[in-house]
């Protein structure tokens, strides 16, 4: 199963789920859920922390290995 | 008369709460304390009618109820709790319209709170720009609640806003339809049972936050613990369900009440200036130089523009003491007046040029949104430091102050991030260091040279001040990273922003409020400080300073004139109390080149270190005679020569010693408190003190032999 850290810039995947479940709350928080399209838009220098674009709302950035614990769907 | 009516703010971070705030209240600000936490409390009245003012409470901004970081605990202690003293009569929720759903999560949590709620949507024309068109009607139908549209940065709709709260406040709306919270009755019963509370999901939040909310007692703590044992209720599963049914409720109104334009006409995503700034500003070169650059620019600016009007207050001060001591009778009390106290407060005003420079530069990168962009880029790096992207607002805030900068290291999630980062920014030179190292810049590095042809030789030594103090807070992180082996994890989950243009009225209050609260909180302490050691310096043990004149006319009966007049000054200084403690410290600091009157500055310096510049007009306008035209501390200093070279005192190794010392030594009795405040534990603030003073002492100890 490919999880966030997997995307390349501008590639775009769906929420399945979330492997860490105190992340996971924030995550949902933040208007992640499953089934929301999320867009690779950002690597910082080194590709280390990311930044997605989360359902064409809003800008979120996350480290790598926060990216891991959540699962998307390649779109 | 009726009691003021409170109206808690809340939103969002970047939901425009702030702005809100600011056009509500304009001038009409106080901060404060909130009982037992040392949150900076945020008030301010509005005129809600002709003589009907109520009393708005800023709190901060959150995602949702549930806290993830210690200064969002606050949140639920006052609006989980209706016996506390700051508990609202109602809220304003303040929602972003651009991305309106994950605003509304927290509008729904606090509206099912029990606690009268007006929605105030903000950034409508943001919204309209990408697509999206908002039915408010519609949506105050749906929610059930009252609905005003603003423009908080404009400060447009605060009508409408006056008016929705009128109306709420008369009315006090039932909240709660009936939301199907999925969770059975029996668990909520049964906290009902225990604790006669009425509103079920402020009951649900009593179960799962009780650890957090401070108005329970242990005992209490444990009833929750055996309802949820019973019903094996767990706070997380409960939480993560919540979430996702609020989101789908929501996501249906929004349906019903939102056209998105776009999505009908099938055009293609608008590209946004804040897609084109970020290509730029996140670049993985571009990115740390630009960065770079604007520190540059803001100390090249802060050394050259805060001058001006910084040798005016000097030469002000020094040309109104001029004129004191020429028309007032020669007394003690003139001496105390001109000498300690005017000398003092000059040495507060003094500093007023260069913090609002620093607070300007600091709020305009805040209200942007670059801010972020910077903890972005810095993250990978800062945690190699064992430090966290979020460490960088803390130690660039440094820049101007410790204390608030200690403070705000509250949204770092980990204990163990937040302790290094708390432990590390004192390194950061603080407002209150410039005034030392404009003095002794000014002495040790030429004036009218220029680096490259381009920039000026002082402003590059002090950034290179400024980035000693930063390479050093980062070489300390990494050895507590070392140390310290927690084994915690840190989270870096956070909004990028859009990019905003400043608005320059919050920028303005900033600006004052930090010069405010220095010159009356620092101010009190400095011109105190100032006083009690014009006393220490005109006094002294015994009948010595009452014999110095005859002393000095006895043993040196050639003398004459000013030169008389400044050996007996001398003298005098030598022997009061001040004196005594100078030379009494001075085998100490004697390897660093200090003599026993920069020991005086340094023992007053342990309680503010802003107090040196003052410490030292002091001690050399006691010195001598004072000549109109180099009445300046600058040039007192300049004019000193060493007793044992009979060369300028202030020479390079004893200047660059000083300003090690000074850019390191742990010398401020506020910073050391709020360590205590935030770590509630004596050991931290000592460490912290420790650590630095060896630093200090090691480093300028090195500086100077390897100079001299």
């Amino acid at each position: 199963m490919a999880n966030l850290a997997d995307l390349k810039i501008g590639e775009k995947g769906e929420i399945v789920g979330f492997t860490d479940e105190l992340l996971s709350l924030k995550l949902l928080e933040m208007g992640c859920l499953p089934g929301t399209e999320v867009v690779l838009t950002h690597l910082a220098p080194f590709g280390d922390p990311i930044a997605i674009r989360v359902s064409g709302s809003y800008t979120l950035s996350m480290r790598r290995e926060e990216a891991e614990t959540m699962l998307i769907k390649r779109t | 008369m009726a009691k003021t009516p409170k109206i808690a703010l809340i939103g969002n971070p970047n939901a425009g709460k702030s702005s809100l705030f600011n056009s509500l209240t304009g001038l009409n600000q106080k901060t404060g304390n909130f009982p037992g936490v040392t949150m900076e409390k945020l008030t301010g009245i509005w005129e809600l009618e002709p003589k009907r003012p109520v009393e708005i409470l800023d709190l901060p901004g959150i995602y949702s109820i549930y806290p993830k970081s210690i200064d969002e605990e606050l949140v639920i202690n006052i609006l989980g709790d209706p016996t506390h003293p700051d508990f609202p009569d109602m809220a304003i929720v303040v929602a972003d319209a651009s991305n309106l759903k994950r605003n509304l999560l927290l509008f729904s949590q606090v509206r099912d709170l029990g606690i009268p709620t007006v929605l105030a949507l903000n950034m409508i024309d943001v919204a309209e720009n990408e697509g999206y068109v908002i039915n408010s009607i519609k949506l105050a139908r749906e929610l059930n609640v009252e609905v005003a549209e603003v423009n908080a940065k404009k400060g447009i709709g605060l009508n409408g806003l006056k008016l929705a709260v009128v109306k709420t406040l008369a009315n006090r709306y039932a909240s709660n339809d009936a939301l199907p919270l999925p969770v059975s009755e029996e668990v909520i019963q049964d906290v009902q049972a225990a604790f006669g509370e009425g509103e079920t999901y402020r009951s649900l939040l009593w179960l799962m936050e009780h650890d957090r909310m401070k108005m329970f007692s242990t005992q209490q703590r444990e009833t929750f613990d055996a309802i949820q044992n019973k019903h094996h209720f767990s706070s997380k599963k409960y939480q993560s369900e919540e979430t996702v049914k609020r989101y789908e409720q929501i996501t249906e109104v929004v349906d019903r009440c939102v056209i998105n334009l776009n999505r009908q006409w099938d055009a293609a995503p608008v590209r946004t200036w804040t897609d084109r700034l970020d290509k730029f500003f996140l670049h993985p070169v571009g990115g740390y130089v630009f960065f770079l650059a604007i520190l540059f620019v803001m100390f090249q600016a802060v050394f050259t523009w805060a001058t001006y009007p910084m040798d005016l207050i000097d030469g002000g001060v020094a040309s109104l003491n001029e004129w004191l001591k020429g028309v007032l009778p020669n007394s003690a009390i003139t001496a105390l007046l001109t000498d300690g106290l005017i000398a003092g407060i000059g040495g507060v005003l003094i500093f007023i040029p260069q913090i609002a420079f620093l607070f300007l530069f600091i709020s305009l990168l805040e209200e942007t949104g670059y801010m972020s962009r910077v903890m972005f880029i810095m993250d990978k790096l800062m945690r190699r430091f064992g430090l966290n992207g979020k460490s960088v607002v803390p130690l660039i805030s440094g820049v101007a102050c410790a204390v608030p900068a200690i403070m705000s290291t509250r949204s770092i999630g980990s204990w163990k991030d937040r302790l290094i980062t708390i432990l590390v920014t004192p390194l950061m030179s603080c407002s209150a260091r410039l005034p030392i190292y404009t003095v002794l810049i000014a002495l040790v590095v030429p004036e009218n040279k220029a680096l490259f042809g381009l920039f000026n030789l002082q402003g590059v030594a002090l950034f290179g001040l400024y980035l000693l103090g930063f390479f050093m807070a980062l070489v300390s992180a990494w050895v507590m990273k070392v140390i310290l082996q927690a084994k915690e994890k840190s989270y870096f989950i956070m909004e990028l922003p859009t990019y905003k243009g400043p608005r320059f009225k919050h920028v303005a209050l900033t600006i004052w409020n930090s010069v405010n609260a220095f010159v009356f909180e620092a101010g009190k302490i400095i011109v105190a400080i100032s006083i009690v050691l014009w006393v220490l310096a005109s006094y002294g043990p015994g009948d010595k300073i009452a014999q110095s004149e005859a002393r000095v006319r006895q043993e040196n009966p050639s003398l004459q004139g000013v030169k008389l007049q400044n050996k007996i000054a001398a003298e005098k200084l030598e022997n009061s109390y001040a004196g005594h403690f100078g030379h009494f410290v001075e085998p100490v600091i004697r390897p660093l080149g200090y003599d026993w009157k920069i020991g005086i500055a340094l023992i007053t310096s342990f309680a503010a270190r802003e107090v040196f510049v003052g410490t030292m007009s002091t001690i050399y306008s006691m010195g001598g005679e004072v000549d109109d035209e180099n009445a300046t501390i600058k040039n007192r200093m300049r004019a000193e020569i060493n007793p044992d070279t009979g060369k300028p005192m202030y020479d390079a190794a004893l200047g660059f010693s000083l300003l090690i010392f000074y850019a390191f030594a742990m010398q401020c009795m506020s910073t050391l408190a709020t360590t205590y405040r935030e770590t509630k534990s004596w050991k931290y603030p000592l460490i912290q003190f420790g650590y630095m003073t060896a630093l200090a002492y090691l480093s300028a100890f090195a500086v100077y032999q390897l100079l001299s």
